[in-house]
């Protein structure tokens, strides 16, 4: 077992490398001497610009940048904002909370809502109840999320007023003092009354949008699980032997179709965050998806270099202990090849 | 006696595409897509001639009004006009084009690569595959828009950007599909027979291996014509993919985004464009897969 998981994590040092690679070719391809970028229209007299491109490593040769940018990564500097002066690490981990939360949600949304319909529809196979649940996942797994979100903007902020549609909690009515980064608990640590349900309010129609496309694929995933597993000899000994057909559903049948369910959702991490970049953009949401196209928006390089890096050696690690999970989970796995 | 003879004789076995086909049409949400997908298909070929007129002149005084259904529409603009007075239908008529064009010449450019990188990968050798291989891990290690991102900060927005940033993204799908095809097929009797036989390399990987490797490949292929649509949008939306004025259905909503809370059905009308051409690509895409694969459509 643990050679597995030591052959599984030495597999995602070559993808580490690979991924400092191309974030430092991708900037160094941007069109555009880096300090010109930064000075922008004011221009620089060439003493400055000397001294200022020697502070940034940018006289030496190339190979000697590359090196100087894995050695500080691998020390945990991934460069400073160009925008706020502030290291990349710092305003990554201050931020990230914020798309932690909003992801935790939108997957107790997707699993929460998928996992059941996906068993129903299973156990309705062929009828309407089947047919309804599997346009709903299908429309789910289609939609355009960035759309969704403004529809579901619009209803809210002009018809039914009953939910905020931007931001992560009211500044003006609560005081969140920064603990753990997540509003909830920061809330309900404050110890103000209603605070963790404002909170709480901000995040649903956020969570929604985001967990619509996981929705639909866990139903669909859970759905063709289920059937799998509602034919299998266990199953069929379980009706005979007279249990409830909540007990044969529930407890044998549902709890086996939800091994490659798990997994998938493991698996989804980077759908969530590619998801995440749109529903911040749209609900405002002081996330790590809206800081990136910030970041573009304003020419930061520095920090979208290091906020590409982060968010992929997130997805990265999470892929493998996904992994090393299902190894646990499952030996067949681990003794393959 | 002769019609005897006539009734016994085995009936001539049908044309496999035949029987793809019947397979396909079991599947009524698949065939109700291919009617829908045809139809967005149509307006795209010939919405010169549809569309009632081009789709970024606009009219003057005629800004933001309403679909033909609300009051103050006309029938001069069916489905209303757009915040600089463009009329809307003729807007996403052009931008159906625009859509399948870029679904499709993503989905063709990221197949052909993807075919010949998984064929190398597959057939080339430890050191190419592992090369291949790991470019690939890379790759699929960056969330989708985070890597079609990076791909515009390097190159800039624009259309012809996004369809090389998707296409990057959606590469690896394709590569590790054929990968594992192709290994599954090379030690067969019938591929060990061509070898022997002297096929060259070429020969064995595209006209031995490659056509049984094609089923999942194909279900592949209309599946990411659709997340190819969806993920252009995505960046036009955020202002990264096609440019104003081109009527790009997901630059259009960002467009409109101001008009949200006075005039709805301006943002409305190219999500639900996006919506039924993501939808009805799927379910093809789906009954496709079922007819190729009939131990799933059993099941």
């Amino acid at each position: 077992m643990l050679i597995f998981a030591l052959r599984r994590l030495a597999l995602t040092i070559p993808t580490f490398f690979g991924l400092m690679f191309v974030t430092f070719a991708a900037i160094r391809l941007v069109p555009g001497d880096p300090v010109e970028v930064r000075v922008g229209e004011h221009g620089i007299s060439a003493e400055r610009l000397t001294y200022f491109r020697h502070q940034l490593g940018l006289d030496h040769p190339v190979w000697r940048q590359f090196a100087d940018y894995v050695w500080n990564i691998l020390h945990g500097d991934f460069g400073v904002s160009l925008s706020t002066q502030q290291k990349v690490l710092t305003e990554f981990l201050t931020l990230f909370p914020a798309t932690l939360e909003l992801s935790f949600f939108a997957l107790l949304f997707a699993i929460g809502l998928g996992v059941p319909l996906g068993a129903v529809a299973a156990l309705q196979r062929g009828k309407w109840v089947d047919q309804v649940l599997m346009t709903i996942a299908l429309i789910g797994y289609s939609m355009p999320i960035f759309w969704w979100g403004l529809v579901l903007v619009m209803l809210v902020s002009t018809v039914w007023h009953i939910l905020p549609t931007s931001g992560r909690v009211d500044p003006i009515l609560f005081d969140y003092p920064f603990v753990t980064g997540f509003m909830t608990i920061d809330g309900w640590l404050s110890g103000q009354a209603g605070a963790a349900k404002d909170a709480l309010r901000h995040l649903v129609l956020p969570a929604i949008v985001l967990g619509t496309v996981p929705l639909g694929f866990i139903a669909r995933m859970t759905r063709s699980s289920m059937l799998e597993v509602l034919s299998e000899d266990y199953v069929r000994t379980a009706r005979a032997k007279g249990l409830s057909p909540f007990r044969v559903v529930g407890i044998h049948a549902l709890r086996n179709a939800m091994l490659p369910v798990i997994t998938a959702i493991g698996l989804s991490v980077s759908g969530l965050m590619a998801g995440a970049v749109l529903t911040e953009t749209i609900f405002s949401w002081p996330g790590v998806g809206k800081w990136l196209i910030d970041s573009i928006n304003r020419r930061d390089y520095p920090a979208l270099q290091g906020g590409v890096m982060l968010v992929s050696t997130i997805v990265v690690v999470v892929n493998m202990l996904v992994d090393i999970l299902y190894g646990v989970a499952d030996p067949r796995i681990r003794h393959g090849r | 006696m002769a019609a005897e003879a006539a009734a016994a004789a085995p009936r001539p076995a049908p044309s496999r595409l035949l029987a793809f086909w019947s397979a396909f049409c079991e599947n009524h949400g698949a065939v109700f897509g291919l009617v829908v997908l045809g139809c967005v298909l149509f307006l795209a070929i010939f919405a010169n001639l549809v569309a009632p007129y081009a789709p970024n002149v606009p009219f003057d005084n005629s800004a933001r009004i309403p679909p033909i259904w609300d009051a103050g529409g006309t029938l001069k603009f069916l489905l209303g006009t757009d915040g600089n007075g463009r009329d809307q239908l003729s807007r996403l008529i052009f931008g159906a084009r625009l859509s399948l064009f870029i679904g499709l010449s993503v989905m063709s450019v990221s197949f052909c690569v993807g075919v010949a990188l998984g064929l190398l990968a597959a057939m080339g050798g430890s050191i190419v595959d592992t090369l291949i291989t790991r470019i690939m891990d890379l790759l699929q290690a960056m969330p989708s828009l985070v890597l079609a991102i990076l791909v515009v900060a390097i190159l800039g927005p624009s259309l012809t950007n996004t369809i090389v940033a998707v296409t990057i993204v959606y590469l690896p799908r394709y590569v590790r599909l054929v990968r594992a095809a192709a290994m599954g097929e090379l030690p067969k009797d019938y591929v060990v027979a061509a070898r022997v036989a002297g096929a060259s390399p070429l020969r064995l990987a595209f006209v031995t291996v490659l056509p049984n490797c094609l089923a999942p490949l194909i279900v592949q292929a209309a599946l990411g014509v659709s997340d190819a649509i969806l993920e252009a949008a995505g960046l036009g939306f955020l202002s990264l993919g096609a440019q104003a004025p081109t009527s790009e259905w997901g630059t259009m909503l960002a467009d409109s985004r101001e008009f949200i809370r006075s005039d709805p059905w301006i943002v409305a009308l190219p999500g639900i464009a996006i919506l039924i051409t993501v939808v009805s690509i799927n379910l093809v895409g789906d009954g496709l897969r079922d007819a190729f694969d009939p131990k799933l459509r059993r099941s």
